[in-house]
């Protein structure tokens, strides 16, 4: 089964190289992996996809933890929370098709960000499913290239995955 | 008052308690070894850095205070992995510290210049790289906290030799910062309930006792608690003299090289009381055949060790001393039943033992350093049958007297290690039981031991083998020896060559008057016994096989 992490980490250089590492070494499988500074300049957060049972995913958690870099592991699968990936897609787009294309990208509310004379570039958000049914349906057009920057995860409504300024930690 | 980044580092120290540290020095740590020339701080010079990480090592596993080694940047810091990968195996504190090139080179391919903090981040419990002198102070000081508290471990700190060479007035290093750091130490009540009731219900209850009994300084509860509910104790290799050897409850060390009636207890006790261990391959035989039938309670400050590598019925976080304390306030004294006299005839019928045939054998040897030493002598060993005769022979009845690499199984580590060991322990004996093969790894550290009048006793097991994987081809290769027979140097004149004493014992009759001329001598001495050629370790649990299958 397929676990979605929200993991708080210092801002440190390495970290991403210990996080990485450890997922390497153990055998563990990311899905995916994005990660970005938080309101907090010294604290980044990564919302990690990881692949495995229950057992894999308690010495995941487990093993995260050890890393001194490493404040918070919360595992927000079982959660309700909003998940969103963005997608860039470079398509074929001969000028007969570009009408096509347009009416796609319109129902998947996607912004067209760079047209050329032979294709377009289509910037996408949302989440799993969307994105890959997205994807899908510009496939027949020829996909040229393609890249999407992970899931990024929140839990919905007043709960949050969070520190105070001061290191201590928050739950609820 | 204006400091270098090097006086720093050396006030650092000081700060720290540290007394000695093992080092090697070259030119990214040039400003540190100068700020070194007139500190208070005994400095030995090894002959290798993986002689210094081995050093501190051992001097940490003897005193329980964390060990202190400094190399240079590039070989010098890749020279201290081995030795580093062997403490994180076995939680041992270790600081490491390295030169690094300045800031100007850094990241260039620079001469001496290597990724020691991306070459060590699987083998170290954390490490740092200090690009800038505000950090020094504090980062020392984070190091030797992180180092010894929770589950011990290596640290290792990079310094730039810019960094070493700046200067700077600031006085406060700051606090130590450290939010995702948090060890569980305090048991939770509940959980010392659940497993207290498990024990108090048990009819064959054993002890699986680790290297956390060790390292935590918690053998007198072990053994009250042992007492109280008459458990038989079964240790690690680590846990060895975490429980005394001589105790009626004693099984001596479970495993592949185990005593039968350890390896009989565990596979059919009740419930399993694991204290301060991992579940080890080497320990545990085919992992879900072991202790089969029994609740399993782990008992560890990790609780990433929880369920890693067996499954657990009731985990205890904690400190393995206030837990085992917790335990014996919850429990009441059992009396002896039909389990307790089943381990005893178990130990009557299947003791350590070896066969004499008037040949030297390892074993005798081994016995006799314990007669010889009233079995008080700090032991330190390589890896291989020396390993495990020792394991078997030598009755371990105190904490921290048997030093060896049992995670990582590195050859080359006993020599080093016990002139860490002599240091911290100047007034007590120390041994080096040694294969031929492990000791010239690190043979150069003879030299150490000469030039500080260590007075060391280096045992080489001399059979002219890698024996432990001659036993293995014998085995379970057709006898096929492949590239495990040794040509040796002449130990003895190897031995005087380097300052030290050397002699040579061939008869089993010579063993205990050699031994006992050699600990008057107040110099380092090797002897090297020439042991029976193709001598086995048994019993033998076969690599895949449960406890109870043992060859023997």
């Amino acid at each position: 089964m397929r676990h979605t992490l929200a993991v708080l980490v210092e801002n440190n250089p390495g970290v991403l190289a210990r996080v990485a590492g450890l997922f390497s070494r153990r055998g563990y499988n990311i899905d995916s992996l994005a990660v970005g500074r938080t309101d907090n300049p010294a604290i980044s957060r990564m919302t990690i996809v990881v692949e495995g049972d229950d057992r894999v995913l308690e010495q995941v958690t487990k093993q995260l933890h050890k890393l001194i870099d490493v404040i918070k592991i919360s595992d927000i699968t079982a959660d309700e929370y909003v998940d969103r990936e963005l997608v860039l897609i470079k398509v074929s787009a001969e000028p007969e098709k570009r009408g096509e294309i347009m009416q796609i990208a319109d129902v998947f509310r996607a912004r067209i960000v760079d047209l050329g004379r032979r294709t377009m570039i289509l910037e996408c958000t949302g989440n799993e499913g969307k994105v890959k049914a997205f994807e899908e349906s510009l496939r027949p057009y020829g996909i040229k290239e393609l890249v999407r920057t992970g899931k990024i995860a929140m839990l919905r409504g007043s709960r949050y995955t969070s520190i105070t300024t001061n290191g201590s930690r928050e739950d609820e | 008052m204006e400091k270098t980044g090097a006086q720093i580092f050396v006030d650092s120290l000081m700060e720290q308690g540290v007394e000695t540290i093992f080092g090697y020095p070259g030119g990214n740590v040039i400003q540190i070894y100068d700020a070194l020339y007139d500190a208070d701080i005994n400095h030995i010079l090894t002959r290798h850095e993986q002689g210094a990480a081995h050093a501190a090592d051992g001097y940490a596993r003897a005193s329980g205070r964390p060990g202190v080694c400094l190399a240079t940047s590039g070989p010098g810091a890749t020279n201290l992995v081995t030795g580093i990968a062997t403490a994180y195996m076995d939680s041992v504190p270790l600081v490491a510290f390295t030169g690094q090139v300045s800031s100007a080179l850094l990241g260039r391919d620079s001469f001496q210049e290597a990724d020691i903090t991306g070459i060590t981040m699987p083998i170290t419990k954390h490490n740092y790289i200090v690009k800038d002198i505000s950090e020094l102070a504090r980062v020392v000081k984070e190091a030797f906290y992180i180092a010894t508290t929770g589950r011990p471990g290596p640290v290792l700190v990079d310094i730039l030799s810019d960094v070493a060479a700046a200067r700077t007035s600031q006085e406060d290093c700051g606090p130590v910062n450290l939010p995702g750091y948090r060890p569980v130490t305090e048991p939770d009540p509940e959980q010392l309930n659940r497993a207290a009731r498990a024990i108090a219900r048990a009819e064959r209850p054993v002890i699986y006792a680790g290297g956390g009994v060790v390292s935590a300084g918690a053998h007198n509860e072990l053994r009250l608690l042992a007492e109280l509910i008459l458990a038989p104790v079964a240790t690690t290799l680590m846990g060895l003299g975490g429980f005394p050897g001589d105790h009626p409850l004693a099984l001596g060390m479970l495993g592949m090289h185990g005593s039968k009636y350890a390896n009989f207890a565990v596979n059919e006790c009740d419930v399993l009381i694991a204290v301060g261990v991992r579940f080890a391959d080497r320990g545990t035989g085919k992992r879900d055949l072991f202790a089969r039938d029994a609740v399993i309670i782990h008992i560890d400050i990790d609780p990433a060790e929880i369920g890693k590598n067996v499954e657990v019925d009731i985990p205890v976080i904690g400190d393995v001393k206030k837990v085992l304390a917790g335990l014996i306030e919850r429990l009441e004294k059992k009396l002896p039943g039909a389990w307790q006299e089943k381990i005893q005839k178990w130990k009557k019928e299947y003791p350590i033992t070896y066969e004499e045939n008037g040949r030297l054998k390892p074993q005798q040897v081994i016995r006799e350093i314990f007669k010889v030493t009233n079995g008080q002598a700090r032991i330190t060993t390589d890896v291989g049958q020396h390993q495990m005769f020792t394991a078997q022979h030598y009755t371990f009845t105190r904490p921290r007297t048997f030093i060896s690499s049992g995670g990582l199984g590195t050859m080359g580590f006993g020599l080093p290690a016990a002139i860490g060991v002599q240091v911290a322990c100047p007034d007590e004996i120390v041994f080096d039981i040694a294969g031929d093969g492990s000791f010239q790894m690190n043979v150069q550290e003879l030299a150490t031991a000469v030039n500080y009048q260590l007075p060391i006793k280096v045992a080489i097991m001399d059979n002219g083998y890698l024996g432990m994987v001659r036993q293995w081809q014998e085995l379970f290769y057709n006898r096929r020896y492949s590239y495990t027979e040794l040509i040796n140097p002449d130990f003895v004149k190897l031995a005087e060559a380097y300052g030290a004493v050397g002699m040579r014992v061939t008869r089993p009759d010579e063993v205990a008057s050699a031994l006992r001329e050699a600990l008057d001598i107040p110099q380092p001495v090797v002897i090297d016994f020439v042991i029976e050629r193709e001598e086995n370790v048994f019993p033998m649990v076969p690599p895949g096989a449960p406890l109870n299958k043992m060859l023997g």
